[in-house]
């Protein structure tokens, strides 16, 4: 490390500036190499995409027609420039089964998601960093068993079949909350489009009849995806906050007097709040996969629900489309967590 | 001195005069300390018992697990004696389509092991050994895999694939392999410039001959500790994929895919959701406490 900083004198020079293009290059390479598996997955369909739009019925010549048309003949480089092309104007082809852009799909869909997602990592993250200090702070202890095998529990079970449990229990029999959907059909109405976030825009208009509705439909989703990334960011929480608590700062603190709590709450989680950023980054991402199963169980309108919709009528553009944004928005955070990374830690921000 | 104890001696002994009593001995202070783990112990049992079932399922299973009873009386039968968990609306008996569904399972973890670990392995030996390009190159191509989150990856291979169980194992095999070639590529890392690697070189072994000869048996236990950890990820994903419809298919006794199944009677008959889902659930956790424990075992860095 000091041999680098000496010798190499632009990343001296520019840490920061140098870091970001670095950063940024390989994210644009990851997410060109991205593009290609998504091509590439399209070209070895089994279904042939000229069938699709001509049916089985068509003559030689329309065949002929539509597969010059769709750009098949060329070769797969230049198939795949087009393609590049395409994608980069937000134009993802067109929906075989709701025969609107898939760009404007995916927009309508995935506030859904975001919504649904953003209160799993809200739940996850103030249940889940809590019980992490406590299990650090109990080590050994029967507190961080309990909290170690609740952690287990989350990463053993199937989401769906939770999901499914979940509504069972709270929804059939208990009644405590509302069944699968984001909203019941007699609140529809109530709300002015907004941000496509219902919670919110229902807070905003004063709706708060439909906002309790609201709340109640996600209450249990969220529940569910909180819990698994509790599960996650408990774990790491326990891990940094041991590392730190075994740190030469925590003994002289203590030898100093300052009460127990707050080199817990204060001196400790603030120097592991740094890595924890990323694994909250980290299990945000995770939770836009968890949402696939969720959203199919509770009936969920986001891009999960028509990414499976889309499966299943083997709509192949749509697929790609919906896998492409998801995979877009996974890149998109794991860059986020790396740059709060840099910007939260000052060592980092040194030794780039 | 009794022979147990004579060869309890002869496994912990400092002085091995042996390679095999070296290795022997280390499996034994392995053992010893995973048993000192009650959790790992319990993972180890419900694995065990998992294989086990399997084998045997022909033996166990009371019925058949493709052919349901009849119609007009046996659907839909709550637990009781006769049918110790049910029966679904095919009029088949749960529990005998979860035993044979175990082979599944199995078949599934067994398998996306036996592809992605040799991918990961060659990936990521290679990508470290050689450095340079080929390692940008090769680490570029597992950051790429590495950006799709798994199950959607997945799902995109399956829908291109085709639904099925052979399938379903491809495009989790595929989504498997690049922690296995990060981590392979980091122990390479290490040992690239020891002494006994400049020594076969010296003596002019070709490079593929010092990675599968040298380099990939000492990556081998930490990429089969990280393996046996993502077995439950595996197992969650096959069920998931089970589950919406892109695994196994009827009339196969897939955990995930019985799951989908009972979902339209969930209110009234909850045992057919229940079961297949208790199923997935025990044995994954069985295979997290196994990994949770023998990581603590042979990494003694995740051990404080």
């Amino acid at each position: 490390m000091a041999i680098a900083t000496t010798t190499g004198g632009r990343s001296r020079a520019l840490p920061l500036a140098w870091k970001a293009v670095k950063l940024i290059a390989s994210v644009a390479l990851t997410f060109l190499g991205l593009l290609f598996v998504t091509f590439l997955i399209g070209r070895v369909v089994p279904v042939d995409p000229v069938l699709s739009v001509v049916g089985d019925r068509a003559s030689q010549s329309v065949y002929d027609r539509v597969y010059v048309e769709l750009g098949l003949d060329k070769p797969l480089i230049q198939q795949f420039w087009i393609y590049l092309q395409k994608v980069f104007t937000g134009d993802f082809g067109e929906s075989f089964m709701t025969k609107r852009p898939i760009i404007d799909d995916i927009i309508r869909v995935f506030p859904a998601t975001l919504e649904l997602a953003t209160l799993g990592v809200i739940l996850g993250t103030l249940l889940g960093v809590p019980l992490g200090v406590l299990a650090a702070v109990r080590q050994g202890r029967l507190a961080d068993q309990v909290v170690r095998v609740v952690g287990l529990v989350g990463y053993s079970a199937p989401i769906f079949w939770l999901g499914l449990l979940g509504l069972l229990v709270f929804y059939a029999r208990l009644g405590w909350v509302a069944g699968p959907g984001r909203i019941d059909i007699s609140y529809e109405y109530d709300i002015a489009p907004g941000t496509g976030l219902l919670l919110l825009d229902s807070a905003m208009q004063g709706r708060w009849a439909a906002f309790g509705n609201i709340f109640s439909h996600i209450i249990l989703p969220a529940s569910l995806l909180g819990y698994f990334s509790m599960a996650y960011i408990s774990r790491m929480t326990r891990s940094f906050m041991l590392n730190e608590l075994a740190q030469e700062y925590v003994v002289a603190a203590r030898v100093k007097g300052v009460p127990e709590w707050r080199i817990i709450w204060v001196h400790a989680l603030r120097n592991a709040a740094v890595p924890l950023v990323t694994v909250i980054a980290l299990s945000y991402a995770g939770l836009l996969e968890g949402s696939v199963l969720t959203e199919t169980v509770f009936a969920w309108p986001g891009l999960g629900q028509y990414l499976t919709n889309s499966l299943q009528s083997a709509d192949m553009n749509a697929v790609l489309g919906g896998t492409l944004v998801i995979g877009a928005v996974f890149v998109g955070l794991n860059l986020l967590s790396d740059l709060l990374y840099t910007l939260l830690d000052p060592r980092v921000r040194r030794r780039a | 001195m009794t022979a147990a104890t004579s060869r309890r001696e002869w496994l912990l002994s400092e002085q091995p005069a042996s390679r095999r009593q070296a290795r022997l001995g280390q499996g034994y202070r392995t053992w010893l300390a995973l048993r000192a783990n009650p959790l790992a112990m319990i993972g180890l049992g419900i694995v065990v018992a998992l294989v086990v079932v399997a084998l045997l399922a022909n033996a166990i299973a009371p019925y058949d697990p493709i052919v349901g009873g009849d119609l007009r009386t046996e659907r839909l039968l709550p637990p009781s004696g006769a049918h110790p968990m049910g029966t679904d609306e095919q009029a088949r008996d749960i529990f005998s389509r979860l035993v044979h569904g175990s082979r599944i399972t199995l078949m599934v973890v067994a398998l996306v092991a036996v592809i992605a670990t040799p991918i990961g392995l060659l990936v990521g030996t290679t990508a470290g050994y050689f450095g340079g390009w080929v390692d940008s190159v090769l680490m570029r191509l597992t950051d790429i895999f590495l950006a799709f989150p798994r199950l959607i990856l997945a799902l995109a291979f399956v829908a291109a694939l085709g639904p099925g169980i052979e399938n379903a194992i491809i495009a989790i095999a595929i989504t498997s392999w690049p922690p296995y070639a990060r981590l392979a590529r980091a122990e390479t890392l290490t040992i690239r410039d020891s002494d006994f690697i400049n020594a076969i070189r010296l003596q002019g072994a070709r490079p593929a001959r010092i990675i599968w000869g040298h380099v990939v048996p000492l990556c081998l236990s930490s990429v089969i500790i990280r393996v046996t950890l993502d077995m439950a990820g595996i197992i969650l994903t096959a069920a998931g994929l089970g589950f919406l419809g892109l695994g196994a298919q009827p009339p196969q006794p897939e955990w995930g895919a019985m799951i989908a199944g009972g979902r339209r009677f969930i209110i009234d008959q909850w045992w057919v959701v229940t079961m297949p889902g208790l199923a997935i659930f025990v044995v994954s956790l069985g295979f997290n406490f196994l990994g949770d424990g023998l990581r603590d075992v042979l990494d003694p860095k995740a051990r404080k």
